[in-house]
């Protein structure tokens, strides 16, 4: 059997420009007119430093079934210039059958390109607009590749019409003649790859999102109605959607002057009662971790999402890096269990806001979600995600006849928690140990039993199946979390159509560890590989310390800002096989 | 400090009101101090302070007793005609000290119960309702009988000599 | 108790006994605010007190009323957290001078401004008591001290104009042993709409005994609050410190918190992601 499995699901198309071209707004709308007619894909996007201006790439994956990362290769690249390409080299590989188009005025053609592929296309792009009254680059861009992979040219059209009706009819007109002069130039792409629908998938309800979209609507739909936010790339977005939303619901969100502040801020609402988030990344989760572990101590629930960003330090902002996994589990000081979850696609962080509010809630705990800025900022199609039953539901005391304890010693670690306006429920909330009252006490007795209760009440949870999604049978098991699940499950599955058993782990409760649902799992192993995108392992450290694991157990790993691909994954399953 | 000189007792009800907020005060007053010797272990104090509290307690019942016919009026705190910052009758707290001994505690005492005697003897003075006249003379010949006992008690318990608030040992650092 | 009786200062005190040195102000700010809150015909659980660290800011647990003791110069952002997700509470922020203008400093600037509808009542001793005695960033420039031999050499932190410049609405100042004044100052400050901030001078017996000479520095403004900045400005930057009263009573917009109405349900949020 060949070492090279070929991967060859649907299209992938880099679309490269500066200066303010437009390729992000030609990108998204090519990703919408895909999901109008019936396909699946993603867009990211790869940026200069500029806040504007700068160089920009577009880069997506369309397909006739869910995709839910690049594959590590692209079939068109279209470069309206050239400015900063060496930018985006790495992440847009071509081989020798991708078609690149560029337009001469955009300057030479890289030499990493013209090695790499002959199906160079050149196009008199910047002449083709400057022909229309106020024609623009991006959309006759658009019109080639929408008509070159023979995407609609109504459905397109219908975009263009709601995008731009509101900017007057000059202005939608000349995107209208831009388009149709694209369709007319696509001719000229005649061996580019060719979307081919699937009439079954054709009328599953779908949804265009982003991973931070997604994070934001589970929070609400788990029952967030409070949010403090400090802005911070890349996890404004989750901040920005849930202004409008929470007023809308009845909440509030509060911009706070640093993470400091926002992170108390969403402690003293859910204190309230209150249900509550906030969204950062890196920097912003090291200045919050005091305060996580005030929430720990004094038994507030408050979820926080981070959304991981190449680190350390400012490190890299717009790149993704699942550099963070240390800081969530160990970055609390003192003895302070919480929870720490990951969503493992971009549809899963809905899912996993959603259920991490309903722990934190459930357990009066904080729960700090570890997505990152592939997850968040990538959009994408994907089926209507189901409704699930997982909601704030914490456990209150309505009305109170004897003395209240707030931090009760009971069986399960959770103590019935008088919401402030409750008679009879005054207590003091403290971050200094205390007795069941809640009264400072520095007695070996009170510390004993509140950290024993702090722990109980976690490692003693049912968290049912959802502690990790599970793929596949054999003795080779690759073992993953967060982003990197999805090129992992990508690259079982074409190993598995090549006759190789596999089976994945992408764990999404990663503190507390399911240690022995972990080790049922892997009895059967002889290798385990594990995945992530880091520099140090961490993840796999993490698992050596609690997991009694195979001694062929190997980590794979390399740090932002590229991403794990399908092809690597595969190429390492490979290695592992032939062991 | 804000004080309200000007005001006058006009009622029955308002005199009884206000002897029966000093003895209340007190009592709480004194226990508050109470409790700040247990806290710091100066239990001779502690007990000294609970003991001052009971005899106003006895007080205050006598007051309540007295007023049942006339009734209390329900005053907010700004509505109480003190001559100073608080009633008059209030052991001063930042006189308080952990290491204090009878003395200082019965000179705390002394001084609050003489503004008792002082508030009631300017009432005496000032108001012309005869009624309300009569009851602040009552009011006022109690207060003077505390001041004697207190000066009794001062007798058996003589000012410390100095250094009475030395401690060998540096403060604790706490949080 | 009887239920329908107003309820008395003491019933807004706890059981539990305070570790203040006796002798501190910080006993005669529990008076006061325990009699302003029966003054203000507050139930207990209508009202939240919100610290941070420092001796003053064990007050919450003093208090019958719903408390949170925080971290160190957190207790604003909890305060507001709490308030905008339960505008139907009355809200007090307590604190020291370290906890609010050294660590808290930031927050204390951007509560003044968010003019929130809640009051922050600062125990200023100019020190740090909890750790024995080290500068905070009011003490004067030459008080001696182990860290600081020979004083820290640095002017202090002018709270009340800060408080004034970054929009607070309500500014004022007390002495501790001037408990009336204090319990009217409270009242009025949680009557007030928005960010009522008052610096309460509070003798640290323990480490500042000099402190026990404001008592006979205390003196009532000479003229009355006014609703204009730039005199009120004036006003704090020219006194001696040791004016005790409303200096500064403003109708600057307080924060506008959401209606609380469910405008739209999470199934009208989801329409935009639908294809």
């Amino acid at each position: 059997m060949s070492d090279q499995i070929k991967i060859d699901t649907g299209i992938s198309i880099a679309l490269t420009g500066s200066g303010g071209a437009g390729v992000m707004t030609a990108g998204g709308m090519l990703l919408e007119a895909a999901a109008k007619s019936g396909f699946y894909g993603l867009q990211t996007r790869s940026v200069g430093p500029q806040i504007r201006g700068g160089e920009a790439a577009a880069l997506l994956r369309l397909s006739n079934h869910a995709v839910e990362i690049h594959r590590g290769g692209f079939d068109i690249l279209f470069a309206l210039d050239w400015s900063n390409f060496s930018r985006f080299a790495a992440e847009i590989t071509l081989d020798e059958n991708s078609v690149v188009i560029f337009d001469p005025e955009g300057g030479e053609v890289p030499e990493i390109v013209s090695a790499a592929t002959k199906n160079i296309i050149e196009l008199p792009i910047k002449k083709f607009a400057s022909e229309i009254p106020g024609g623009r680059m991006n959309m006759i861009a658009l019109g080639i590749v929408a008509g070159a992979i023979d995407l609609p040219k109504e459905t397109v059209l219908g975009l263009i019409v709601r995008k731009f009706a509101s900017k007057g009819e000059a202005v939608l007109e000349a995107s209208r003649a831009c388009l149709e002069a694209g369709y007319k130039h696509a001719g000229s792409v005649a061996n580019a790859p060719k979307l081919v629908s699937d009439a079954e998938n054709a009328d599953v309800p779908r949804w265009l999102i982003t991973g931070n979209e997604a994070a934001a609507l589970g929070a609400v739909r788990g029952g967030i109605k409070f949010a403090a936010a400090y802005p911070i790339t890349p996890a404004t977005e989750i901040l920005e959607w849930l202004a409008p939303s929470l007023t809308a619901i009845g909440g509030n969100l509060v911009q706070a002057e640093d993470e400091l502040s926002s992170i108390n801020m969403i402690i003293g609402a859910s204190y309230g009662g209150i249900p509550s988030i906030t969204a950062t990344s890196g920097p912003g989760l090291a200045l919050m971790t005091e305060s996580i572990g005030l929430a720990t101590a004094a038994e507030v629930p408050v979820v926080i999402v981070d959304v991981m960003r190449g680190g350390p330090s400012t490190g890299i902002p717009t790149k993704s890096e699942q550099s963070d996994l240390n800081i969530a589990i160990y970055g609390l000081h003192g003895d302070a269990p919480h929870l720490v979850t990951a969503p493992l696609s971009v549809a899963d962080c809905l899912f996993t806001t959603q259920w991490s509010v309903h722990l934190a809630e459930a357990m009066q705990v904080p729960a700090i979600i570890l997505s990152d800025q592939y997850l968040g900022q990538a959009k994408m199609i994907i089926d209507k995600p189901a409704d699930v039953a997982f909601f704030a539901d914490r456990s209150k005391v309505e009305k109170i006849d004897t003395a209240y304890t707030r931090y009760a010693l009971t069986a399960d670690g959770v103590s019935p928690m008088a919401i402030p306006g409750t008679a009879g429920g005054q207590y003091t909330a403290d971050g200094l140990e205390h007795s069941v009252t809640g009264t400072p006490s520095s007695a070996a007795e009170d510390h004993h039993d509140q950290l024993a209760k702090r722990r109980r009440k976690i490692e003693g949870f049912n968290y049912g199946t959802h502690w990790a999604e599970i793929e596949g049978e054999g003795d080779l098991v690759i073992v993953t979390w967060g982003s990197t699940a999805a090129p992992v499950r990508e690259a079982a599955e074409l190993a598995r159509a090549e006759g190789i058993s596999v089976k994945t782990i992408a764990v999404r409760l990663l503190a507390p560890l399911r240690v022995e649902a972990l080790e049922a799992e892997l009895a059967g192993a002889r290798r385990v590989l594990v995945i992530e995108q880091n520099d140090l392992a961490q993840f796999y450290r993490y698992l050596r310390g609690h997991v009694d694991l195979p001694a062929d157990t190997r980590a794979y790993h390399h740090p932002g800002p590229m991403m794990l691909s399908t092809t690597e994954i595969l190429s390492e399953i490979m290695k592992e096989h032939r062991l | 400090m804000s004080a309200n000189p000007d005001n006058e007792i006009s009622s029955l009800s308002e005199l009884l009101t206000h002897a029966y907020a000093i003895e209340e005060d007190a009592i709480d007053r004194y226990h508050m101090l109470g409790d700040q010797m247990e806290v710091h272990n100066n239990h001779e104090l502690a007990k000294l302070f609970r003991d001052l509290a009971g005899h106003e307690e006895k007080h205050a019942a006598e007051i309540k007793a007295r007023a049942e016919t006339i009734g209390l009026m329900n005053l907010k705190s700004s509505e109480y005609k003190w001559p100073d910052t608080e009633g008059p009758e209030l052991a001063a707290l930042d006189e308080a000290h952990y290491r204090m001994t009878p003395w200082h505690a019965l000179q705390m005492a002394l001084k609050a119960e003489t503004r008792a005697f002082e508030f009631f003897d300017h009432i005496v003075n000032t108001v012309t309702d005869p009624e309300i006249k009569k009851w602040a003379e009552e009011f006022r010949e109690e207060e003077a009988e505390h001041v004697t006992l207190v000066e009794r008690l001062l007798e058996k318990n003589p000012e410390p000599p100095a250094g009475w608030a030395d401690d060998d040992d540096p403060p604790n650092l706490q949080e | 108790m009887n239920v329908s009786a107003p309820l008395k200062a003491s019933d807004f005190k706890s059981d539990l006994k305070p570790v203040w040195c006796p002798g501190c102000g910080d006993y005669h700010v529990l008076l006061s605010l325990t009699k302003a809150l029966a003054d203000l015909e507050r139930k207990p659980e209508e009202v939240a007190v919100i610290s941070g660290i420092g001796c003053s800011s064990r007050i919450p647990a003093y208090l019958k009323c719903y408390g949170f003791h925080g971290v160190h110069g957190r207790s604003l952002p909890l305060g507001t957290g709490l308030k905008v997700a339960r505008p139907d509470m009355t809200v007090i922020v307590a604190g020291g001078d370290g906890d609010g203008f050294s660590i808290g400093g930031n927050h204390f600037l951007h509560a003044c401004r968010r003019n929130i509808d809640l009051t922050y009542i600062v125990m200023d001793n100019r020190v740090y008591g909890m750790t024995k005695g080290q500068p905070s960033p009011t003490t004067e420039p030459d008080w001696d001290s182990a860290l600081s031999p020979g004083g820290t050499g640095l002017n202090p932190f002018h709270p009340l104009v800060i408080a004034l410049a970054s929009g607070a609405n309500f500014v004022a100042r007390a002495f501790s042993g001037d408990i009336r004044g204090t319990t009217k100052l409270i009242s009025d400050a949680v009557n007030h709409p928005g960010f009522s901030f008052i610096q309460i001078l509070s003798p640290c017996v323990t480490f500042r005994p000099e402190q026990k000479e404001w008592k006979s520095a205390i003196h009532a403004p000479p003229v009355e609050a006014t609703d204009d900045p730039a005199r009120a400005a004036r006003r704090i930057m020219t006194d001696d410190g040791f004016n005790v009263g409303v200096l500064y009573r403003g109708d600057r917009r307080p924060y506008k918190i959401g209606d609380g109405v469910e405008h739209k349900t999470v199934a009208d949020l989801e329409q935009e992601f639908q294809i």
